[in-house]
């Protein structure tokens, strides 16, 4: 059995946990993310080119390290744990797979070499303005011989900041099968704006369509053909943010566990009451149990189980990694007490997190249903 | 990092799975029933005796003792393909998983070339004696004592919740040697003929209505000076060892055993039509992903293992698999509704599910209740201070 990190993997895994401990503090995160971008550009520069991340699952034959979900994951656990606000997930987890899934040669000519490079970012449009996936508000169709966009997207990640846009759109003269297309985010006719959101240390936008031109060669692979490549990128995605709660979870643990340590109670650290005690056991079966699904799930992906196989595996992930997340850090506000309530501990930064990584790629009742009709119970 | 086993482990896999195959025929069929052939004395010790015959009574143990130096991996697989078989837990999983392993591990030559053969051959059957009415959690508090009259122990006390130990050769009872002793102190690993006029043995009742457990009372039983593991004293550090020793062992056999009983669930759901209701079929998809977590855990546990690694996926076992089953048995009722709590005639005998239902109260009690094991992961892996005790 080899369902250990390699060498190579437990170096990724060393690297990337003392990067983003370095730029990742609590005051960091902070200031960054009240950015208008969301975001400090040279750090995701650094993260793209120099340690060279934005090539992990490019293939080698682009100047990539073809690397898999595993390698993704070991990123993201990381980034979960100090919530380090990047443009990583929206263009490394979700544009760059879906343009490799979706696009033809040149198209993917086109544009990676520049992602690999850290100077151009991307997101992927994929839900509309209700956020729920599978619910798409934008249409392609063509109107006087000319393909065009009309309609809107929400919940964009950081899709008011990056370069390009991958835009999931209902294909009028295809049934309403699903078209992917590649355009600028400054195309006329796009209008992106960074919304309001519960989760402060993460980005999302809204976006309009406004009869948006589609120019040649922008549709990737061409029309209505990007149901399957984007059920894919989706599933594989689930995965890399199941990892994601996974590190969120175990910096609420590790907070939690210093916090119960320091903080005397009727003469004794509050540690040492099993009250506090079993609350945090009980975060250490859900976060190792949530570990072992998100890894197991991401071998499988990187194994290609085909279409059914991988939506069970990130359905398995998603269902429960967005539980262990969510009840750890709803647990780590409780065992800080009322310091857990303030907006200067971090516990309330990883208890959004939770909510709003729960519902991302479906909730957790939406995995479950799939789950049951892979069954055959419904 | 991939998930699989290796080639040669295949190769062992299947060799396992074909010789089940084969060798549940005739009577041993009756082995695959629902109560396993826990009623029948004769045919639980007929199978160890065939097991040892074919040479794969004890597959870990050293040839030189009638094994096959069998990897982690490679019983693991074995107790999977057990149970994917139709099997129960081994009939002298005591002997051959505990007292075996201690006996290699802290017995003397003569301990070992006395007491290991007939293990291995399925002709001895052990009963471990650890757990007393007043010494659950609290093993180190047990009270049972012996002392050296002659060249023999006498043994005086009581024991509980020993399984199978009506059908056992021999025990291995942990007393107080050392008079006045407290705790973890004082204490001895002894070796004690079973059959014997001071030894009584009785079923214990459980709430399922069945007996799978028994106390024993030693009322002046007698062992011979020599069977003592180790020193006098020694007990608690080899007692504790024993513990240790199946770690990981039986868990993907459990797991061929819970996916057998959700697909009973299942089926019942589809059956029933509950399947349709979108609440419990939503409890049905998580307990699916529960058991497929399951699996993920333990394969995580088993590659650390295989490199002398022991991650915090170990100590979460218990709890997690503890967790799952008594869910399921919750949700096994709620699927089968009221019919669920009819028995077949008058005798107090349920369907499987029923059973399954009432045993996995259990889950969280034996082998370190739920309070227990989150002490243990709270003090020593997270190491917070040990509260007052």
């Amino acid at each position: 059995m080899e369902f250990v990190f390699t060498t190579e993997q437990s170096l990724l895994q060393d690297t990337a946990r003392s990067f983003f401990e370095k730029v990742g503090g609590s005051a960091q995160i902070r200031r960054a993310s009240q950015k208008e971008a969301g975001y400090l550009p040279e750090i995701w520069r650094e993260i793209a080119a120099t340690l060279g991340w934005g090539a992990l699952v490019v293939p080698e034959r682009f100047g990539g390290l073809g690397l898999g979900i595993v390698e993704l994951a070991i990123i993201e656990e990381q980034i979960g744990a100090t919530l380090y606000p990047s443009p990583f997930f929206a263009t490394i987890v979700l544009a760059l797979p879906a343009i490799l899934a979706a696009g033809d040669e040149a198209q993917q000519r086109a544009l990676i070499p520049a992602i690999v490079a850290g100077e151009r970012t991307a997101s992927l449009a994929y839900t509309g303005r209700a956020g729920v996936p599978g619910a798409i508000d934008a249409v392609i169709e063509r109107t006087d011989g000319k393909l065009q966009i009309s309609g809107e997207a929400g919940f964009v990640p950081y899709g008011h900041a990056v370069d390009w846009l991958v835009v999931a759109a209902r294909t009028a003269d295809r049934d309403g099968r699903i078209s992917l297309v590649l355009l600028p985010r400054q195309s006329p006719g796009i209008v992106t704006e960074r919304v309001a959101y519960l989760d402060p240390t993460h980005a999302v936008a809204r976006i309009g369509f406004d009869s948006v031109a589609v120019p040649d060669g922008s549709v990737l692979g061409g029309l209505g053909s990007g149901d399957a490549a984007l059920q894919r990128v989706l599933d594989r995605g689930a995965i890399a943010l199941a990892a994601e709660q996974v590190g969120g979870a175990e910096k609420c643990l590790a907070l939690s566990v210093e916090h119960a340590h320091q903080r005397i109670a009727f003469g004794r650290p509050i540690g040492s009451f099993q009250a506090i005690k079993h609350m945090l056991a009980d975060m250490v079966v859900r976060i190792e149990s949530a570990r072992s699904a998100v890894y197991f799930a991401a071998c499988m992906a990187d194994e290609e189980p085909g279409e059914a196989g991988l939506s069970e595996a990130a359905s398995m992930a998603a269902v429960h990694c967005s539980d262990a997340f969510y009840r750890t850090a709803a647990d780590t506000i409780q065992v800080h007490g009322g310091m857990g309530f303030t907006w200067e501990h971090d516990a309330h930064l990883y208890f959004k997190r939770a909510r709003c990584t729960r519902g991302m790629f479906g909730d957790p009742a939406f995995h479950c249903e799939r789950m049951a009709r892979a069954m055959g119970l419904a | 990092m991939k998930l699989g086993f290796t080639a040669a482990e295949e190769a062992f896999r299947g060799e396992i799975a074909g010789w089940f195959e084969r060798a549940l025929t005739g009577d041993f069929a009756r082995l695959r029933g629902p109560t396993f052939g826990r009623d029948d004395i004769a045919l639980m010790k007929s199978w160890e005796r065939h097991l040892g015959d074919c040479g794969l009574g004890t597959i870990a143990w050293p040839r030189a003792y009638g094994g096959r130096a069998a990897t982690l991996i490679e019983r693991v697989i074995f107790a999977e393909e057990e149970a994917r078989a139709g099997l129960g837990p081994r009939p002298n999983h005591i002997a051959v998983e505990l007292v075996g392993p201690t006996i290699f591990a802290f017995g003397r030559d003569d301990q070992k070339s006395r007491f290991l053969p007939p293990i291995a051959a399925g002709r001895e059957f052990w009963a471990q004696c650890f757990s007393e009415p007043g010494a659950g959690s609290d093993l180190a508090n047990l009270r049972t004592k012996a002392q050296r009259e002659g060249g023999k122990w006498v043994i005086e006390g009581q024991k509980i919740w020993s399984s199978l130990a009506h059908i056992a050769d021999w025990g291995l009872v942990l007393c107080r040697t050392e008079a006045g002793s407290v705790g973890s102190r004082g204490l001895s690993l002894l070796l004690v003929p079973m059959a014997q006029p001071h030894v009584t043995i009785r079923p214990i009742r459980q709430m399922t209505g069945e007996s799978e457990f028994n106390e024993i009372f030693f009322d002046g039983a007698r062992t011979a000076a020599h069977n003592i593991i180790g020193e006098p004293g020694d007990g608690w550090k080899a007692a504790m060892a024993t513990l240790g020793f199946e770690r990981g062992v039986s868990t993907l056999g459990t797991q061929a055993r819970y996916r057998r009983e959700l697909e009973l669930v299942l089926t019942a759901a589809r059956d029933n039509g509950k399947a349709a209701d979108p609440a419990i079929r939503q409890r049905l998809a998580r307990a699916e992903i529960g058991l497929r977590v399951m699996r993920a855990n333990s394969l995580r546990m088993l590659a650390n293992m295989e490199c002398q690694r022991e991650g915090r996926e170990a100590v979460i076992n218990k709890l997690y698999y503890a967790t799952w089953h008594q869910e399921l048995g919750e949700l096994a009722m709620d699927v089968l509704g009221r019919m669920a709590e009819l028995a077949e005639g008058m005798d107090y005998a349920f369907p499987p599910l029923t059973r399954m239902f009432l045993f996995s109260r259990a889950d969280t009690i034996y082998a370190g209740t739920h309070q227990i094991q989150r002490n243990i992961i709270a003090e020593r892996v997270l190491g917070l201070p040990r509260d007052p005790r």
